[in-house]
């Protein structure tokens, strides 16, 4: 009988203790950027320094999925000019980005979250209105 | 010892709590009326193929072959763009989870402090700063979240959509973010065709008349008479 220890049996596992939510920080205007406010309940967890790097990665991959450039405007008008049947053999600019995002979240949780007993959901699953971070219940202390 | 259980993966359309109908394994999303929908394809699809039918031939050959290859392609771009329209996700907002709405609700009890008995609660509302004016996101009951600026909860599909335009029954979906563009360009090519269409009838009508007289073309082209009526209709629409 195999058994895997894979990451995400074992978050099932361990219970949830606190979910904090980061909202959307609208100081810019619409374009979306969240709070990089380093949240209290995160204090003894992580430290600030590297939270508000992921965060600051993240709000930067996410202003360079909505910018606007002459790709975009290439892009646009070459499937406008199709009728968006181009989308059938490629990818929005704005698709590719929000995969690499979901990656980088993905590489962070494993290498620096999960580790402390942290997971980053990717906002694009709350619809892109909060960042959810869930704490699990520390266990090492039990052990 | 463990069963061996083989469970199928749950789909995220198959848990959405809205009134929406999906098929072809969730790559179709529309709301649950349907009928207009299937009246405006039968619509557009039957016009096309009486102008096709009666005005086509005589055009291609009295006028030029080009005439109804533009009119093939401009009917296909049409029939693409409300497809689209009406299959797509409108960009509609997941609802919040248990977690997120208790964490909400005590964020708005705290922001309400006491309210004596019997006084209605304020309505619940959180001021948000963008560019320097103050915009008011709206809480919504049903899907316990503050709504984004110029979402908007739409009762048919019983849905939160982002950049909520309104719900089109002619083309059985919301319209919101993501289909936008799609129904932009549907209105638009329809409103082509249906000027393109209504340009060569005349011009058909009238060579017939040069050729035989006006009451006799009319007798002739029994597949005008929807002409006449059509372009109110796409007005109406718009």
């Amino acid at each position: 009988m195999a058994e895997t220890h894979s990451l995400q049996d074992m978050r099932q596992q361990a219970a949830v203790a606190a979910k904090v939510f980061l909202q959307r920080d609208y100081s810019n205007g619409t374009v979306c950027q969240f709070q990089s406010k380093f949240p209290s309940e995160l204090e003894t967890r992580i430290d600030k320094q590297q939270f508000e790097e992921t965060m600051q990665t993240l709000n930067n991959l996410y202003a360079e999925a909505e910018k606007l450039g002459s790709q975009s405007y290439i892009e646009g008008c070459l499937a406008c000019l199709t009728a968006y049947t181009v989308f059938l053999c490629m990818e929005t600019h704005y698709e590719k980005v929000l995969k690499k995002i979901a990656k980088y979240i993905q590489e962070q949780n494993d290498k620096i979250y999960a580790p402390r007993g942290l997971l980053l959901t990717d906002p694009i699953e709350r619809g892109l209105r909060v960042i959810e971070v869930t704490i699990f219940e520390d266990r090492s202390l039990t052990r | 010892m463990s069963a061996v259980m083989i469970t199928r993966k749950v789909r995220k359309w198959e848990k959405l709590p809205g009134k929406n109908t999906f098929c072809c394994d969730g790559r179709v999303m529309m709301a649950r009326q349907k009928g207009v929908f299937y009246l405006t394809l039968f619509l557009i699809v039957g016009t096309c193929s009486l102008f096709f039918a009666f005005e086509c031939p005589y055009l291609a050959v009295h006028l030029s072959p080009s005439v109804p290859v533009f009119a093939i392609v401009l009917f296909f771009f049409v029939i693409a763009m409300l497809l689209r329209t009406s299959f797509s996700d409108p960009g509609v907002l997941p609802r919040a989870l248990p977690e997120e709405a208790t964490f909400i609700e005590m964020e708005i009890e705290a922001a309400n402090g006491n309210v004596p008995a019997g006084q209605r609660p304020p309505p619940r509302i959180r001021n948000v700063q963008i560019n320097n004016q103050i915009v008011k996101l709206k809480y919504c009951y049903t899907c316990k979240i503050f709504r984004p600026p110029r979402a908007s909860h739409c009762s048919i599909c019983d849905n939160c959509v982002d950049r909520f335009d309104h719900h089109c029954p002619w083309v059985g979906n919301c319209v919101g973010k993501r289909n936008y563009r799609y129904f932009y360009m549907f209105t638009l090519s329809l409103s082509l065709l249906t000027i393109y269409i209504f340009t060569f009838d005349i011009v058909h009508v009238v060579m017939r008349s040069v050729d035989k007289g006006f009451l006799n073309t009319l007798k002739e082209t029994p597949g005008t008479y929807p002409f006449r009526l059509w372009p109110q209709k796409q007005l109406l629409c718009g």
